[in-house]
């Protein structure tokens, strides 16, 4: 396992980034490439066009660094939710609806070491499996699925209110869990 | 952290950017006045990042770094991309920068030439100022229904008098003459510069009125003559070259 603190942060690889070395951004890839591919592919189930996503996520740092801004968060979960973001655009055959400068991530754990993601990705699965079937599923279908409130109801057939308290609940569950 | 209750469950919702549309842009319209919501949507957004990572599956394959590696490698960044570009690439940015210099040194003359119509469009209302007061002054003073007074010692009978004002270096005069007696008909009274050196000077050609006043203003005298006296006569009405003698009114400095 190689240790995090051994390597340059995230902040240094993006500044790098930013003087056009192009090394620093196959060390970002190396550090990132598998959290945004997964999630593109978890929503996307093709490899092809998850490919793409990927492709484009780095892209897009890569043209624009500043657009993270590492005060406002670390690299990973906003990588992963730009990730998300694009490939849900992807599956809905539809123009991004939302600048990546727009996106703010806050989350207070460091994930940029592998190894703290590991046991992040432990913590959110125990966390979801804990969880009443109908929230877990009311929630994986609106982050996976993209699908609105109203569509999740037509489809479950369970109330419009009922479908936004499991959504906001839930993730207050895996808030809480990364606060203790 | 304190936020609007209406709003929490819409706000996990548009984190994860599933809010309906009516709902988005009512939203949209409160985070713009909000900051603890716009903070609460950030964490909500963190949150909903932690689902991403439950998402642990196959590694990208080597072909997408490879990909990746080759697309940035043929995009570089301008920091690069500089000291490798030809002459010729860089012309549009010195077109471009030239324009700018252009637009500053354009910017500059405008700004100057503003100031310079302000200047002058202060200096020609001054100067209408100045004209106007004196066309008060001339109409006051050439006015024929104007009226005129000579003040003079009591008991005393009004005499014939003429004040001269005289410009010397632009040849400017202004007479003003009152309790003038009548002059024959076909005849006028004529007043003369009498010049330190040389002969008299025609300076205008006049008739009292009823009251006996008349005026004479700027008539043709060259530039930068001294004066050495001021004379009247009178002449026939077309005037003369020379004075006729005698002299009816006559005064110096």
């Amino acid at each position: 396992m190689p240790d995090p603190e051994a390597k340059p942060n995230d902040s240094l690889l993006v500044a790098a980034i930013r003087t056009g070395d192009e090394r620093a951004m196959g060390e970002l890839y190396d550090r990132y490439s598998g959290i945004v591919y997964s999630v593109a592919l978890r929503v996307l189930g093709d490899t092809g066009t998850a490919e793409d996503v990927l492709q484009e996520v780095f892209m897009q740092l890569w043209r624009n660094p500043g657009i993270f801004d590492s005060s406002r968060g670390n690299l990973a979960p906003w990588l992963a939710v730009i990730s998300r973001n694009r490939a849900i655009d992807a599956l809905r055959k539809r123009r991004p609806e939302t600048d990546i400068e727009d996106v703010v991530v806050s989350v207070e754990k460091d994930l940029a070491g592998e190894a703290d993601r590991a046991i992040a990705m432990g913590k959110v699965r125990s966390v979801l499996s804990a969880m009443p079937a109908p929230q877990r599923s009311a929630l994986e279908m609106a982050y996976f699925e993209g699908l609105t409130h109203s569509e999740i109801s037509q489809k479950t057939g369970e109330p419009l209110g009922t479908i936004k308290t499991r959504i906001r609940t839930g993730l207050l569950a895996l808030r809480k869990a990364f606060a203790t | 952290m304190t936020t609007h209750p209406q709003f929490e469950e819409d706000l996990a919702l548009y984190a994860m950017g599933v809010l309906g549309e009516e709902d988005r842009l009512n939203l949209e319209h409160h985070l713009a006045d909000c900051p603890s919501c716009r903070r609460e949507l950030e964490a909500l957004r963190g949150d909903s990042a932690l689902l991403a990572l439950s998402t642990g599956g196959p590694r990208p394959p080597q072909r997408s770094r490879e990909r990746l590696m080759k697309a940035i490698a043929q995009e570089p960044r301008r920091v690069e991309a500089r000291r490798s570009r030809p002459w010729w690439a860089l012309v549009p940015a010195f077109a471009a920068g030239l324009l700018a210099v252009l637009a500053g040194w354009l910017l500059t003359q405008n700004s100057s030439l503003k100031q310079q119509v302000q200047v002058l469009k202060n200096r020609s209302l001054k100067q209408q100022a100045e004209l106007q007061r004196t066309r008060e002054i001339v109409s006051t003073l050439t006015a024929t229904d104007a009226m005129t007074v000579t003040l003079v010692a009591a008991k005393t009978p009004p005499q014939p008098q003429g004040k001269v004002m005289y410009m010397k270096d632009r040849g400017g005069l202004i007479f003003l003459a009152s309790n003038l007696p009548p002059v024959p008909s076909q005849k006028a009274y004529e007043l003369w510069l009498i010049p330190v050196q040389g002969a008299p000077m025609p300076a205008g050609v006049f008739k009292p009125d009823t009251h006996g006043s008349a005026t004479v203003l700027n008539p043709p005298l060259t530039p930068g003559v001294e004066a050495k006296a001021f004379a009247i006569t009178v002449e026939p009405e077309a005037g003369s070259a020379t004075p006729t003698m005698p002299i009816v009114m006559v005064g110096g400095e």
